[in-house]
């Protein structure tokens, strides 16, 4: 790698899977600045002038319950990056910037208008779960788009989700149409083996609709997600990785890893050919 | 003064999706009535103060309103002026049907986070916002030919499923929104000092004081108190009496454990067999047990800090130690189970927060102890909450805090007696880490007193000392103050400062405020060296406040720094920069080591170490130990099988107790794995629904390793509670909770010369000697259980007088509890090993003996057993775990699961359910010492034996499995066989199958369908279904 992809992951109060996403984006070879938002919203509507987006090549909401959710999922965030933050983001997406936001920080981009992008504004939102309750288990997601530089159309990624507020609602049923003709639904919950849809919970574990579990912008630089790929990057954490038998059951990167690992290729930054990343194993 | 009113309400569809869950709540709650319920949903209502100057309220600021408190796909939204409050008309519902209100907000000075929140957003977004309160307004339709619900059942439905009247109002079918009077009281005087007279009182004015104080000191305590105050010529202000009464609780000074006790032993005809004095219990018992295990050549060295912090720490790796702390907070989740069990979490996780100079949480524990929630109503105490709303609502707190801390909750278990139904136990726990040198701590006398974190207010006054009351059928409105809701997002700024101040020595000592608030977190802070307090400066939530309430407040989310004095300003901006309020409140060190508080200089409290640490005065009490008279093993044989059920029905009913049935319910509403460090989950195997024995964290994943060329090494918790065999023999129940809590550890890859315990009695009333005598036996128990397997307790905590009067002034004591927590550290974490069988073919063995050991057991509960002899320990428990952690070691264990609740049987069910794999157990492979009494088949599949366990093994590896276990001392067929194995499962699907010792299968039943009758259970106490079991593998 000649040159090193910076990411910044943009912190607030209650945002708390800033470390494992470090974690991923690190192993996928970026360099990463956490950063809290008080430190680039200095003042009611005010942007730190000393603050630039410039260096970065990625932005990354990790998940959480920022501000508590007090006024609804990524509800304060979502309206304070908006405010102090939008011209300067969408400047950056359209300077070819990566934009990622996973669980809370999907919800956050959602309220700040990221997503689905400026068309669709107002159009989708991500509504209390289906079952009424917070769930936590894994669930496998399909690609389903070319769009989006961040994953591959028809392969499969399992991870788990965590979340009580990830139903994904559209204004009218018109709207999934729309996103999907424009390429812009990037996840659905699948059921492994079986084809009927809509998928049940919990394979779809929150009744979102159309099964969709991830959206991005037209450009598909800008990508959302309920599940958690961080969740899935070292070797442990694939839930069934006590049933390997040899010592590389400890080494072996999980499959959440390669969204990272392209995110860093397609963002600003990194050379191009190089692959970027790391290597997971150290000296044996 | 302008006032906004703002509704949020779901549109159509939203409103009957979000409806949903709501109205299955109600159901639920009204129970038989609740067939008058159509339909439930919900709206938001904000009020919003703006300041005076604001002028018109342009649309600009109704666009932001919009915004923040409304979503446009999933809501409607009206804003306008408060005026009268008057509230936009019920929404129109399809079917005609009768609609009654119900709003409901928090009583003016409970936290309302979300309140907090919309304050702060709003000027934030330019809006001079001065105050937000937030209600839920909820639209009861009654049935079509029901009509609307009556007066009294929509009152209860409120009082049930909608709010929770200590912490909440309740307005119902109001058509205007009622202002709420402010919190506090402005002109109340807040600043002088306040006499109170005890030198002259006698022994019955002593009493009647503490009990108007609620000081929950004896007539003895008050004596020692008044005779201070008369040596100093002098009456205490309330300040001091305060002080002296939050110091001296049970809850701080353990007095019980710490006293002295004189202890009889009886036979069952009352005649004596044993007379001694106990003089200081936990000295004898868990510290003399632990100072046994940790000294000598070859003691264990891996201890760091013992008893004497917030929590114990122990050695992990090269860089880290890891801390453990495990709490109860059983009465305030007794009267508000959200509330309660939501700061105690809160309030455990600050203990690891303030370990040494600092650590970080990387895992929470829960264990509730709860009466049935099928408890018919009539049975319920006058007073108390419904078991069902106290799981409910101790699993929502849980979560909350949790989850929004972002710290997982992986580890716990759950427990149904009658015996808890007045009085539930919360245990809640967290496991931490720090740098290696870190945990050594201490103000210095000119360390600045550094308040950081939410504000004081009236919420959460004495709490310590109602701990250590009892309950009664008042409690509820008597104590209301000592209930409080947490607001964890405050304590997460704290904790994402904690490491950088630490780590920039900006930090000599910290401790949370918990029980007592600021007088126990700076008076113990100061306990050596003194302190002098300017109390006046703490921020109050509101004012009115008396400087003894600011004292003793345990408002949470609080914690004090002891900083270097010319490292303050650093401090500070690191808190700052998170947006957490800190106050200077002082400094430590004062002439005499005494404890000073001032209020704008005038001196409210000074009080030495001498009196305030070391005053109380000892008590003596009275125990007594009726040596049980059990029945011998063949009688409880014999009487095991006289009639009963064929053994497959029995298993099935043993599967769908609630005590033995998967907590699938609890362990998804947890997130488990935030932090991305869980490597074993509570569900394990490819459907994720087996039930792991201990969960595995992994603190420093192979990817922050760097350039280390060392595996990953891991944190394995278990957990062991058996308090259904401490009315046969408590010192047996404390000594199979130990080993079960090891077992766990063991069955994950752990090894218990590796492991650490902690204690938490959760006990009775101590003055009554029976009661008392069986938390001697158990402490005893619990020690001798620490000295045979060598290991260390490393922190504990005990919670007495769990005792309820019932409105008929009956007095109920909780069954004598002890949780035991073993927290191992496995240096590779490639050894970790989950609870399933992996594949067709391996092979199982059950290591350990099985006896007539069937008291107390869920067996007995079945078949009536009178008088059986509980499980006990014996000296071949350390071998028997030890070897099988050899094998862990040598990997040649693909699976493991322990035998606990239910025996052979269960635990053979559980790898089936596990694995999705058939399941064959022959009875007459298993070892047996019947003490000369024949084997049966019911006692081999159900004896609850202790230190037990099954392994799967590949069939490649059996015999070096059965080497390691010969070679660290075991024999084969004595004391391990293989007794089964793991077969592909056939057509329709896997089975388990237990051959009898007469060559007939005693057990033959569909792998599926005893694991749906496991997982339902506790959905059906929800009204709920388990979802479909998700493949794992793809």
């Amino acid at each position: 790698m000649t040159e090193n992809v910076a990411a910044l992951i943009l912190r607030a109060p209650g945002t708390n899977c800033d470390r494992e996403t470090v974690r991923a984006l690190e192993l996928a070879g970026a360099r990463c600045d956490s950063v809290h938002v008080d430190r680039i919203c200095t003042a009611p509507g005010r942007t730190d002038p000393a603050f630039s987006l410039d260096p970065y090549g990625i932005v990354a909401v990790p998940g959480g319950f920022t501000y508590g959710d007090d006024l609804g999922a990524g509800v304060i965030l979502g309206n304070r990056i908006a405010r102090a933050l939008g011209e300067r983001l969408a400047a950056f997406v359209d300077g070819g910037g990566i934009v990622l936001g996973i669980c809370n920080g999907f919800q956050v981009l959602v309220q700040a208008g990221l997503l689905p992008g400026p068309d669709l504004r107002g159009a989708v939102t991500l509504a209390p779960n289906r079952s009424g309750r917070f769930e936590c288990r894994w669930v496998h997601l399909e690609g389903a788009t070319d769009r989006s530089p961040l994953l591959e159309r028809g392969a499969i990624l399992p991870c788990p989700v965590a979340h009580a507020e990830g139903r994904l609602a559209v204004r009218d049923p018109g709207v999934l149409d729309e996103l999907e003709r424009g390429g812009q639904i990037a996840f659905r919950y699948v059921r492994p083996g079986c084809d009927a849809q809509p998928v049940p919970h919990p394979f779809n574990p929150n009744g979102s609709a159309g099964d969709v579990a991830g959206i991005c912008d037209p450009t598909g630089r800008v990508l959302g997600l309920m599940p958690h790929p961080e969740r899935n990057v070292e070797p442990f954490h694939d839930p069934l990785w006590t049933r390997r038998r040899s010592d590389d059951a400890l080494h072996r990167p999980g499959p959440g890893l390669e969204l990272f690992r392209r995110a860093v290729a397609a963002a600003p930054g990194a050379a191009d050919g190089e692959e970027a990343g790391v290597a997971l194993h150290t000296a044996d | 003064m302008t006032t906004w009113l703002l509704v949020a309400r779901p549109r159509g569809d939203e409103a009957r999706e979000r409806g949903r869950a709501l109205t299955d709540e109600a159901l639920l709650a009204l129970g038989e009535e609740g067939g008058a319920i159509a339909a439930v949903d919900a709206e938001t209502i904000y009020e919003v103060d703006l300041e005076d100057d604001t002028g018109d309220v342009d649309d600009a600021t109704v666009d932001i309103f919009r915004r923040l408190f409304s979503d446009p796909v999933a809501e409607t939204f009206h804003a306008g002026p408060r005026a009268d409050g008057a509230l936009p008309p019920p929404p129109e519902a399809a079917e005609s049907a009768p609609v009654r209100t119900v709003i409901v907000r928090r009583r003016a000075g409970v936290m309302d986070p979300p309140a907090l929140s919309a304050v702060e957003a709003l000027r934030d977004l330019g809006v001079a916002a001065t105050d937000v309160r937030i209600a839920r307004r909820y639209f009861v339709r009654g049935t079509a030919t029901g009509g609307a619900l009556s007066d009294e059942a929509i009152g209860r439905l409120a009082r049930r499923a909608l709010a929770s009247d200590v912490v909440d109002e309740i307005v119902i079918d109001a058509a205007t929104l009622p202002a709420r009077p402010p919190a506090g009281d402005a002109s109340a005087p807040g600043s002088r000092r306040r006499e109170v007279a005890v030198r002259e009182l006698d022994d019955e004015a002593l009493a009647a004081l503490s009990r108007d104080h609620l000081l929950a000191l004896d007539v003895h305590e008050m004596r020692a108190v008044a005779a201070h105050f008369r040596k100093l010529e002098r009456e205490p202000s309330d300040v001091e009496l305060e002080t002296v009464a939050q110091t001296w609780s049970e809850h701080c000074k353990h007095k019980t454990f710490r006293g002295v006790i004189e202890h009889v032993t009886e036979d069952a005809d009352g005649v004596e067999l044993d007379r001694r004095t106990i003089d200081d219990l936990l000295g004898r018992t868990i510290v003399d047990a632990t100072t046994a295990v940790t000294s000598g050549e070859d003691g264990r060295d891996d201890c760091v800090s013992l008893f004497a912090d917030n929590a114990g720490v122990v050695r992990f790796d090269e860089r880290l130690d890891v801390c453990a702390k495990v709490e109860t907070h059983n009465h305030p989740s007794a009267i508000e189970p959200y509330g309660g069990s939501e700061t105690g979490v809160g309030g455990v996780i600050r203990d690891i927060l303030g370990t040494g100079q600092g650590a970080w949480p990387i895992l929470n524990i829960d264990v509730f102890c709860l009466g049935p929630p099928d408890l018919p109503a009539d049975e319920l105490p006058e007073g108390s909450l419904h078991p069902r709303r106290v799981l409910a609502g101790v699993v929502a707190g849980v979560r909350d805090y949790g989850n929004r801390m972002g710290i997982p909750t992986a580890s716990g278990a759950l427990i149904f007696d009658r015996g808890y139904v007045g009085n539930p136990l919360v245990f809640v726990g967290t496991i931490g880490v720090i740098p290696r040198g870190r945990s050594e701590k201490g103000a210095r006398p000119g360390d600045r007193i550094i308040a950081a974190g939410g504000r004081t207010g009236r919420d959460g006054i004495h709490g310590a000392t109602f701990s250590s009351l009892e309950l009664t059928s008042e409690s509820e409105t008597m104590s209301g103050g000592a209930v409080q809701i947490g607001n964890p997002i405050e304590e997460k700024k704290v904790a994402d400062v904690i490491e950088a101040a630490r780590d920039a020595d900006l930090v000599h000592s910290v401790t949370d405020c918990g029980a007592g608030g600021f007088s126990s977190a700076v008076g113990e802070m100061a306990e050596e060296i003194g302190a002098v307090v300017d109390l006046e400066r703490a921020p109050l939530k509101y004012p009115g406040l008396t400087p003894a309430e600011v004292w003793i407040s345990e408002a949470q989310e609080r914690m004090v720094f002891a900083c270097p004095p010319d490292r303050v300003g650093e401090l500070r901006a690191l808190f700052d920069a998170a947006g957490v309020e800190t106050t200077d409140l002082g400094r430590f060190g004062a002439d005499d080591r005494a404890l000073v508080v001032r209020w704008e200089g005038e001196e409210l409290l000074r009080l030495g170490p001498e009196f305030l640490h070391d005053g109380l005065p000892r008590t003596r009490k009275h125990a007594r130990t009726v040596v049980p008279t059990l029945a011998p093993a063949s009688e409880t044989l014999a009487q095991l099988d006289a009639g009963g059920e064929p053994l497959g029905a029995e298993l099935r009913a043993i599967l769908g107790d609630l005590d033995v049935a998967s907590k699938e319910w609890v362990t998804r509403q947890y997130d488990h794995e935030v932090q991305g460090l869980t490597a074993l989950r509570p569900c394990a195997g490819p459907r994720a629904v087996g039930p792991q024995d201990a969960v595995a964290v992994v603190p420093r994943p192979r990817s922050t390793l760097a350039n280390e060329a060392k595996a990953p090494a891991a944190v394995v918790v278990g957990l062991g509670l058996c308090p259904s065999y401490g009315e046969l023999d408590p010192h047996a129940m404390a000594m199979a909770a130990v080993d079960e809590a090891l077992r766990n550890v063991v069955a994950a890859g752990g090894d218990p010369r590796r492991t650490s315990l902690l204690d938490n009695f959760c006990w009775g009333d101590p003055n009554d000697p029976d009661i008392l005598g069986a938390l001697v036996r158990t402490s005893e128990g619990a020690a001798d259980a620490a000295r045979l397997f060598g290991c260390p307790y490393i922190s504990g905590k005990d919670s007495l007088n769990n005792t309820y009067r019932t409105a008929q002034g009956e007095r109920v004591s909780i069954p004598g509890t002890l949780l035991v927590t073993a927290v191992g550290v496995v240096d590779d974490a490639a050894r970790l090993v989950s609870m399933e069988p992996k594949a067709a073919g391996e092979k199982l063995y059950l290591v350990g003996v099985t006896r007539a050991e069937l008291g107390g057991s869920k067996i007995a509960g079945i078949r009536a057993l009178t008088r059986a002899a509980p499980p006990r320990v014996t000296d071949r428990a350390p071998i028997v775990l030890g070897a099988i952690a050899n094998a862990t070691a040598a990997r040649l264990v693909r699976g493991a699961h322990d035998l606990s609740e239910g025996g052979l049987a269960v635990a053979a069910a559980e790898l089936g359910i596990g694995a999705d794999l058939t399941i064959t157990v022959d009875l007459a492979k298993v070892p047996w010492d019947g003490g000369g009494a024949a084997a049966t088949d019911r006692a081999l599949a159900f004896a609850e034996s202790t230190t037990r366990l099954l392994l799967s093994v590949d069939p490649d590896d059996a015999a070096r499995l059965e080497e390691t276990l010969t070679g660290a001392g075991l024999q084969a067929g004595r004391d391990f066989a293989a007794v089964g194995e793991v077969v592909a499962a056939g057509e329709p699907g896997p089975r388990l199958t237990v051959t009898g010792l007469a060559g007939d299968a005693v057990i033959d039943e569909p792998i599926d369908e005893l694991r749906e009758h496991w997982r339902a259970p506790l959905y059906r106490v929800f009204g709920q279904q388990p979802p479909t079991p998700t493949p794992l593998g793809g």
